[in-house]
């Protein structure tokens, strides 16, 4: 038997209101066959949250209703309601839904004895079995201490209509008024133990923020936090914090950045799909013109594209991206490209944070960029700012949307230190920098994180031309990175070495040749002075042999007449000979 | 219009008609209470005049709780003469009933 009722306890029957969000923190709904208290100041929207359980509990989960007002008529509620899209009437006419208006005027009505409130036990017997309803609102009981007096008869009789509505199986929301220093005016939450839910209005920086408190949840586990929530065309929504987790999906999926040599640092690929990708930098470093680059690369991809603005209007930004090569109203017309442009003090950050999830949700984009997110700071602490980021990210990245925000940081303070409270929450991380020197501004872009990829370590400057944003070679001097001018007189510096060298080499090639020119003439005429020297020689020895034959001819005479002279003047004839054979 | 209003009910004042409504749940004792005293009270404070009782009991017509407004148990509605009173409780207290019909104006001067 305890273990039964162990198991019951755990196992509390709770009944779905439908109002988005909160089945989320309430892990369930409310609990089921009892009544619970919604309390609140006026227009917080006690009225709203009973009427959404009400009808979404017809329209979801085919429990019929009854609606007790106390305080509007049935044509003031389907008025109110009808701008939300529920039409009372329908449900009316279907046999689902029942509306009792109760008025009572004090000035029509004197107490004499005692009384009960039978009366109004048998209009809502009679209400429930008309359409055999699971679900009664009593919106706002406490107008009957106004109007009936006696808080003696009130309290116990309301007492044991709470006790009959349990004992009816009804699910109840009982709304009530938020007292001075109590929960209600009349302290109603003494009878209503099971569930007490407070909805809370207040005024912050002249930004109206709504939040929802469970305050009490008899038996089940809760969210015990203050929950933003929500009333717009829609209808009533809760923003569960804790309700998106860290479990989703992780793609292996890159996603080029739109700039090539970006891309070339990041492993040649890009950033990691459905990743958060953050572009901070001080004021005029074009992370504008980089989130519109990635846009534009992802449209040339056929996805859908979803850009926040929140300092440029839509033109503005079309026409300065349209200056740097980029154009973005083809994507616009497309339907690729859409853009929300609204300032951050237009709404609260729980309106902000609604607003994009519906619009998400809406064009279902590949991309979301939000430019900038900083903005966000001023409307609310940066605590609040960066709770709306985390849920903001979780929620994109549960639908695999790739993020692409950019921030602005201020000159003076360390970027690193600014944005501590964001950073743990991106995947990955550009900083774009202004670097000051030699009287001129230049951009240095560098990957300060990228989750789960090698990316590069330089610090790479970039130019804004009219293609877009380019990455210049780096030029590293003696103090470090070279950029804009001085990277330029470095490379003309460089320039100029390189055509000195080239000269003095031209010069040395001329010179040698010039030396072989003259040696070469040197050459020919040595040449000259040889063959005129062997010429001569030749002359010489020509008439030298001429005359040695003129001479032994003479001598052969001489002999051929003096026979008695002829063995001298062989051996003369010998000699000569012999010089002959030594040329 | 008030004027001739009033000229009316002085002029018709015997055949001026009261119209009174008694709501209970059941026969309960607050509710037989609620009836006696009633009668006890027009019977002395309505003598000459027209008057009419009506009791309905929601338990059999929980549909009639509706147009007179009804929470309370007993209540009793004066629909005629205009304007519509109500008085809740079993009427227990005669003073407030009366100034609750409009019969006495001055409850404190009665003291």
């Amino acid at each position: 038997m305890t273990e039964t009722s162990v198991l019951d306890y755990l196992t509390l029957p709770k009944a779905l209101t439908g109002i988005a969000g909160f089945d989320e923190i309430s892990g369930g709904g409310l609990p089921m066959a009892r009544p619970t208290l919604v309390c609140g100041s006026a227009g917080s929207g006690k009225t709203l949250f009973a009427m959404e359980f009400l009808v979404h509990g017809i329209t979801q989960y085919d429990e019929p209703g009854v609606f007790i007002a106390f305080e509007e008529t049935r044509e003031e509620l389907t008025q109110n309601v009808a701008s939300l899209g529920f039409s009372l009437t329908d449900l009316i006419d279907q046999h689902k839904l029942v509306i009792d208006h109760i008025s009572i005027d004090r000035a029509e009505v004197e107490q004499s004895g005692e009384y009960d409130l039978d009366g109004l036990f048998i209009r809502l017997e009679y209400a429930i079995q008309k359409v055999n309803a699971k679900r009664v609102v009593l919106d706002t009981i406490e107008v009957l201490f106004a109007a009936l007096g006696d808080t003696h008869i009130l309290r116990s009789e309301l007492r044991r209509l709470f006790r009959w509505l349990k004992d009816k199986g009804v699910t109840a929301v009982i709304t009530g008024e938020r007292g001075d220093g109590a929960l209600t005016r009349n302290g109603i939450e003494e009878y209503v133990s099971d569930c007490v839910i407070l909805l809370d209005h207040r005024i912050e920086k002249q930004m109206s923020t709504r939040r929802l408190r469970i305050i009490k949840y008899r038996g089940t586990v809760h969210g015990t936090d203050e929950y933003p929530f929500l009333i717009d065309e829609t209808g009533f929504s809760v923003l569960p914090i804790t309700s998106v987790g860290l479990d989703y999906d992780v793609s292996d999926e890159r996603v080029s950045s739109g700039i090539p040599r970006l891309d070339t640092m990041l492993e040649g690929q890009g950033f990691f799909r459905a990743s958060t990708i953050l572009v901070s930098g001080s004021a005029g470093t074009g992370k504008t013109i980089i989130a519109s680059q990635f846009v534009d690369a992802a449209c040339r991809r056929g996805e859908r594209c979803l850009f926040f603005s929140f300092e440029e209007s839509t033109g503005q930004i079309i026409r300065n991206m349209r200056s740097v090569g980029i154009d973005l109203q083809a994507w616009v017309d497309a339907d690729l490209l859409r853009f929300k442009t609204v300032r951050p003090t237009l709404y609260s950050l729980e309106m902000h944070l609604a607003t994009m999830h519906k619009r998400i949700q809406a064009f279902d984009p590949q991309i979301v960029v939000m430019d900038p997110i900083t903005n966000f700071d001023i409307i609310g602490s940066r605590a609040d700012s960066s709770a709306l980021l985390t849920r903001l990210v979780d929620f994109l990245k549960m639908r695999g949307v790739t993020a692409f925000l950019t921030s602005l940081t201020s000159e003076s303070e360390a970027i690193e230190q600014a944005q501590v409270h964001i950073s743990s929450m991106m995947d990955a991380w550009l900083l774009v920098r202004n670097i000051e020197s030699n009287g001129e501004r230049n951009r240095v872009l560098y990957i300060l994180k990228s989750r789960g990829m090698a990316h590069s370590n330089q610090v790479s400057e970039f130019e804004i031309t009219a293609q877009g944003i380019q990455l210049v070679d780096t030029y590293l001097g003696k103090s470090g990175v070279l950029t804009g001018s001085a990277r330029l007189a470095q490379k003309t510096d460089e320039q100029n070495e390189e055509l000195a060298r080239q000269q003095a080499l031209e010069l040395r090639q001329l010179k040698l040749e010039r030396k072989r020119a003259a040696i070469q003439a040197q050459i020919a005429a040595l040449q000259a002075d040889l063959d005129v020297e062997t010429a001569d020689t030749q002359l010489l020895m020509d008439q030298e042999s001429r005359r040695i034959i003129a001479s032994r001819q003479y001598t052969d005479t001489i002999a051929h007449k003096r026979q008695i002279a002829a063995s001298d003047s062989q051996d003369l004839t010998h000699t000569v000979e012999g010089v002959k054979h030594d040329r | 219009m008030i004027d001739d209003h009033k000229e009316d009910l002085v002029d018709h004042s015997g055949a001026e008609k009261w119209e009174l409504r008694l709501y209970v749940a059941g026969q309960t004792p607050k509710s037989l209470t609620a009836f006696a005293n009633l009668k006890k009270i027009c019977e002395q404070y309505l003598e000459g005049k027209s008057y009419d009782i009506q009791v309905i009991d929601l338990l059999v017509n929980p549909q009639l709780a509706e147009g007179d407004q009804i929470v309370a148990i007993p209540t009793l509605v004066r629909s005629l003469p205009e304007p519509i009173k109500k008085i809740i409780g079993d009427l227990s207290n005669t003073e407030r009933v009366l100034v609750g019909l409009q019969l006495r104006s001055h409850p404190q001067d009665k003291g």
